[in-house]
């Protein structure tokens, strides 16, 4: 008895078919591309009509004198992004310092040192820090942060005077209150980033120097900081990318001046946060309207750039990481790296 | 030095365990039969309202966001996993996509400002004008998504279904698709978790409303507009309603989370 296994279109191959029975197939295909296609089309008229609203602007202002220039007079129609620009590189260096660190140490503690049992958790919990929308961080920063952190800042700023950038007296909202709330923002980012790119380094790295009798913290020091560095990097890039563009909790607690801070603990202002909150009265007004449209202009820039750029050095380093990587005759060449680092 | 470690990793959950405990303590007051199903009033004196149109109206723009997304977004994922591959088209388009999950949302709000406010396209502001701009925001958050779950459908089940003579579009319709369909909703809800809680493109394409409305060519409420607005109003009572207000929308969030990782484990375990 022969068995009878389902045949779908009667046995023919597809190349055997009628033309209007392979028609489905080739109304998916081009419609497929044409879907992918319009995405591209569509970012590029996006950006095409940013820059021609904005445009008004830059002939008024110059290009570079609008940029990089700082007085904001909405009153005089003067308008110069330079403050803003300070303010968004500012605020996002801070989160940067800041969350940084933690999250590395947090990844390297979730995939190394901590506990089978607590991992899966604490890895939720940590990720959960992303769920959390950002008008609620906003909120919080307002009525919780900033009171709360006000007599510490004051402290700070009157024991370390002589520190540039830090002393005089304390603005409850401020640049450092934004870049520590950008800091728990962008962290689970970096976490997870970070945990990911851990988790990849070969075992045998961390077991030779285990071997050759490294601490636990020497060998995360020599086997996994520098393999995962350009991944780490990379995850440190984008969380810089979401704290250039963060608006709404930075607008709620960044103090809304348009001048260069003198300290960190004074107001400021950002790209994202101007246009929140200039947008309702500026936009009835075209040379102010163009100005916050060029403000958006030159932070949509600015996110290409750092976006663009970490996504091609994670590329590069994942491209060094399987290239240099382990191969099945590797052992005796990662005891000498690791070796050799050690300094014997 | 493990010490330090554990120490960071307890640094980075306070502001969690922070933003939660002020959240209940001063939002759970604000839970009552009335804060669920009046609306904002607008008045300078007595009770303000309650945030029933914000709630509503979040609901319905990312609804309609959803549709528009998360079909293009898978098939988007689609055409890359299945036609692309790694042509240069296909590559550009992945690359785009992974530049779109970077742009700051306020630009998105932006550029449908332009486009559409602006030319008064079927009104000034309206709700599907925001529907719009969320979708540009999770769009490439599903497209990722979903190309990375396309990606893990075993070639051989494609290739058996070849094999039986099944046309392409059948194969991608009845194999591909239900089988990482999984990971496709969990992929889905973290985005619609995502557009929900934002507010910057909803800023000046929809700008909020105060009143109940259901219909789409009109100005809406939102959770997260509505909390924006009410956190700078000089009133207690209305700043209170702010928090009640986002601790509903971290509810929100937090259950679509649950579920989308319900649905990761149950689909993992099967």
């Amino acid at each position: 008895m022969e068995a009878h296994t389902p045949v779908i279109g009667g046995g023919r191959s597809a190349l055997e078919r009628s033309p209007l029975a392979r028609l489905p197939d080739r109304i998916l295909k081009w419609g497929l591309i044409g879907v992918a296609g319009g995405v591209l089309v569509l970012i590029g008229y996006f950006f095409v009509r940013l820059i021609g609203e904005s445009t008004l602007a830059f002939s008024r202002f110059g290009v570079f004198g609008f940029t990089f220039k700082t007085a904001w007079l909405p009153s005089r129609l003067i308008f110069h992004a330079g403050a803003m620009l300070f303010g968004t590189v500012v605020t996002s260096a801070i989160a940067l310092i800041i969350g940084v660190p933690v999250a590395v140490a947090t990844a390297l503690y979730l995939t190394e040192l901590c506990p089978r049992r607590a991992r899966y958790p604490l890895t939720i919990l940590v990720d959960l820090l992303a769920a959390v929308p950002s008008v609620v961080y906003g909120l919080w920063g307002v009525f919780v942060l900033i009171p709360k952190l006000k007599p510490v800042e004051q402290w700070f700023a009157n024991t370390f005077h002589f520190i540039p950038w830090v002393g005089g007296t304390v603005a409850g909202p401020s640049v450092f209150i934004a870049g520590l709330i950008l800091a728990i923002m962008i962290l689970p980012i970096v976490s997870a980033i970070s945990r990911e790119v851990i988790a990849t380094v070969p075992p045998e790295h961390k077991e030779a120097a285990l071997a050759l009798g490294a601490t636990r913290w020497e060998m995360i020091r020599i086997s996994i900081l520098p393999y995962a560095r350009p991944g780490i990097t990379g995850g440190a890039m984008l969380g810089l990318g979401r704290a250039l563009g963060e608006t709404i909790a930075v607008v709620l607690v960044i103090g809304e001046a348009p001048y260069i801070p003198h300290s960190i603990f004074s107001q400021g202002y950002s790209l994202a946060a101007v246009i929140a909150n200039e947008f309702g009265e500026g936009s009835n007004v075209a040379i102010y309207r163009s100005a916050l449209l060029a403000c958006g202009l030159v932070l949509f820039v600015l996110t290409l750039f750092v976006n663009g750029f970490a996504r091609a050095y994670v590329m590069r380093g994942e491209r060094k990481m399987f290239s240099g990587g382990v191969s099945a005759d590797d052992d005796g060449g990662a005891e000498h790296e690791v070796a050799s680092a050690m300094g014997t | 030095m493990r010490g330090l470690l554990a120490g960071a990793t307890g640094l980075a959950l306070v502001p969690l365990i922070l933003v939660v405990y002020y959240l209940l303590y001063k939002g759970l007051s604000q839970f009552s039969g009335q804060f669920f199903t009046s609306d904002p009033n607008g008045d300078f004196l007595g009770y303000p309202g309650g945030i029933r149109s914000a709630i509503l109206g979040t609901i319905e723009m990312v609804v309609l966001a959803s549709v528009i997304s998360i079909p293009l977004g898978v098939a988007v994922a689609l055409y890359l996993v299945e036609y692309g591959k790694k042509s240069l088209f296909a590559n550009t388009v992945r690359y785009f996509v992974d530049v779109m999950t970077g742009v700051p949302s306020i630009v998105f709000g932006l550029f449908i400002y332009i486009v559409l406010v602006v030319a008064h396209v079927g009104g000034n502001f309206t709700a599907w004008k925001g529907s719009v701009a969320l979708s540009l925001l999770m769009l490439p958050i599903v497209a990722r998504s979903a190309e990375v779950v396309l990606n893990l459908v075993p070639g051989s089940l494609r290739e058996a279904a070849l094999a039986l003579g099944a046309p392409r579009w059948r194969v991608v319709t009845r194999v591909v698709l239900p089988t990482a369909a999984p990971g496709l909703l969990t992929g889905s809800l973290l985005a619609i978790a995502r557009g929900a809680g934002e507010t910057a493109p909803l800023l000046f394409t929809v700008a909020g409303a105060n009143s109940l409305t259901f219909s789409l060519s009109q100005q809406m409420n939102a959770l997260p507009l509505q909390i924006f607005s009410d956190i700078t109003s000089p009133r207690n009572a209305i700043v209170a309603r702010a928090w009640g207000a986002a601790l509903t929308l971290v509810l929100m969030i937090l259950i679509l989370n649950l579920i989308a990782r319900a649905v990761q484990r149950r689909s993992r375990v099967a």
